[in-house]
């Protein structure tokens, strides 16, 4: 989490390649428009809803895991749920996290009080863990959203 | 060739075991190792596995009593996994600069002529953190006027961990001194017959060879070597290659897990070759105008030998998948011979050209104005769509018995849902 200054003049923020993205499909006028009679609609055809542009802002970064377990049911996230988890993100507090502790990749909501670290449970039946100097903790990335299906 | 130039070489720490660990945490630390394809040797290792002394080429079997000793974890090639993450970093690489060139799956070349206002080193660890916090990937950074010094330099950043794996070695003070103490066989396009050559001649370290007379180089290394001393006095000679160059041949060819005696098992295996290089053709759209078929058995093993191969020029030039298939088979059979333990069968396609270059035949519809075209766009969309070869031709088989073997494999966990990391909650 250190932040590192690039020394520039202020005018340049980022360079970004041009990229040829691949084919975006619009809507075609499909059928012949009869002589006369243009569309009321065909000022305002916009593309299609695509759910890559509305859930995910970094996709290099971007990583869908799958939830095993209860201890966040009240964030929402449910057991076998797909979680889409931003690396690009800084974690802060109340951000829901994937954490790397003890050797293992778990989900918590993280909570900053006073410098003091905890990653705690969205369940009364699951107790919170406080990261200490010592502890075998890594922050993965942080959660952007939970995909459940209904049943 | 010129002398104002910046280079950057970004190369991924131990790629194959690093993606590895990023999804499964556990493996931090411990020594692990990846096989090459059919699980033969050892191509990659991390750190820990490399300080038990074992290195990359030592056969699986013969590590095997080692493995369990210090709890060795051994995995397949997971390609899918590492083209993935590859494909990330590279994306992430080109945020930094505008010029940059891909250079194999873990290491690219940045060109920075642009950026010599800004501190470079401080730039190269902005770059490291990025990728690293963005992929769980670490990388090592090596910067200098010339891509075969950025080289150089990135060897120097792996090798002092002082320098947190960034190091520039454009204008450094004691940049001779650095110089002085690489071996020459370190350096980019000195291969080990050079090495050998120019440690006889008295030029054992880098700065030497950065001081041997042109001529001389010239003569026993050609004019590439010669570049190369260039390229060390800071002349960039080898610039940024950024425009792939469209494919003169075609290979697909892959050895087989257990040895293949019937043909009607090397049909299959010619058959999904062929499919597969054609798919490569259309996407570069591109027409061939004749295919090679080769069959080999294995060089290493005391049986009888046999090798052969054969040429099939195609009487139109073409891109259609059954046309190649159909040749392919022609000339399977005229090469093939019972008794043999096949270990290899490939399939070249040459005489490659622009499929818009087709000439028009009087009596034939060529590739171009024809329903072939078609089905075979069709079939490339709904593969495309579905996953490699959801539809495919018959002739590959379905038992497949050639294929390739990969017993240790991990998941998809970047491609496959049903591969997902699991995160306990």
């Amino acid at each position: 989490m250190n932040k590192i200054t690039l020394r520039t003049d202020d005018t340049i923020d980022a360079i970004y390649r041009y990229e040829r993205k691949t084919r975006l499909t619009r809507p075609l006028i499909g059928a012949e428009i009869p002589a006369g009679f243009p569309s009321p609609a065909q000022d305002y055809i916009e593309s299609s809803l695509d759910l890559n542009e509305l859930l995910i802002e970094h996709p290099t970064a971007t990583f869908f895991v799958r939830v095993q377990g209860f201890s966040m049911i009240n964030a929402g996230i449910s057991p076998d749920d797909i979680l889409i988890v931003d690396r690009a993100l800084e974690p802060g507090h109340r951000k829901i996290i994937i954490a790397i502790l003890e050797g293992e990749l778990t989900v918590k909501r993280l909570l900053i009080n006073d410098n003091r670290w905890f990653l705690t449970p969205e369940n009364p039946e699951f107790s919170a863990v406080e990261i200490s100097e010592d502890s075998d903790f890594q922050v993965w990335g942080v959660v952007t959203y939970a995909i459940h299906q209904v049943r | 060739m010129r002398q104002d130039e910046l280079f950057a070489l970004v190369d991924c720490n131990n790629f194959y075991a690093a993606c590895e660990r990023v999804f499964a945490p556990e493996l931090e630390g411990k020594p692990i190792g990846i096989l090459s394809n059919n699980d033969g040797i050892i191509v990659a290792l991390s750190d820990e596995l490399k300080q038990l002394g074992i290195n990359r080429g030592v056969p699986l079997f013969k590590i095997k009593d080692q493995i369990r000793k210090y709890d060795i974890r051994i995995f397949s090639s997971n390609y899918t996994l590492y083209g993935d993450m590859s494909s990330r970093v590279m994306k992430i690489l080109s945020r930094f600069t505008p010029d940059f060139e891909i250079y194999s799956i873990d290491e690219a070349f940045l060109r920075l002529s642009e950026f010599r206002h800004l501190d470079l080193t401080a730039y190269a660890r902005k770059i490291k953190h990025v990728v690293h916090q963005w992929t769980g990937l670490p990388v090592s950074i090596g910067i200098g006027p010339t891509k075969t010094l950025a080289k150089l330099a990135n060897h120097v950043a792996k090798r002092r961990k002082d320098l947190a794996g960034v190091f520039d070695l454009t204008d450094h003070p004691r940049k001779d001194n650095i110089l002085a103490s690489i071996d020459v066989k370190r350096v980019w396009g000195v291969g080990p017959q050079y090495a050998k050559l120019l440690h006889r001649n008295g030029f054992h370290n880098v700065l030497q060879l950065a001081g041997a007379p042109r001529k001389w180089i010239k003569k026993k290394m050609t004019v590439v070597g010669l570049r190369t001393v260039l390229e060390l006095n800071g002349t960039s000679c080898i610039d940024l290659e950024q425009d792939l160059d469209p494919k003169k041949e075609i290979v697909s060819s892959k050895s087989f897990g257990q040895p293949v005696t019937e043909l009607k098992d090397l049909q299959e295996a010619v058959n999904s070759y062929c499919i597969r290089a054609a798919q490569k053709l259309r996407e570069e759209k591109q027409v061939t105008g004749q295919i090679m078929v080769y069959v080999t058995t294995n060089r290493f093993k005391n049986e009888p030998q046999y090798a052969n191969y054969e040429f099939y020029k195609l009487p139109l030039p073409t891109a259609y998948t059954p046309d190649l298939l159909q040749a392919a088979a022609r000339i399977l059979k005229n090469i093939y011979r019972r008794g043999y333990k096949y270990k290899k069968v490939g399939v070249m396609l040459s005489e490659i050209s622009p499929e818009v270059n087709i000439p028009p035949d009087l009596f034939t519809p060529t590739y171009l104005d024809d329903r072939r075209r078609v089905i075979m766009a069709c079939m490339d969309a709904i593969n495309h769509k579905m996953g490699m070869n959801k539809l495919t031709y018959a002739g590959v088989g379905t038992v497949q018995n050639w294929k390739m073997k990969r017993e240790m494999l991990t998941p998809h966990y970047t491609t496959r849902w049903q591969d997902l990391p699991i995160v306990k909650a």
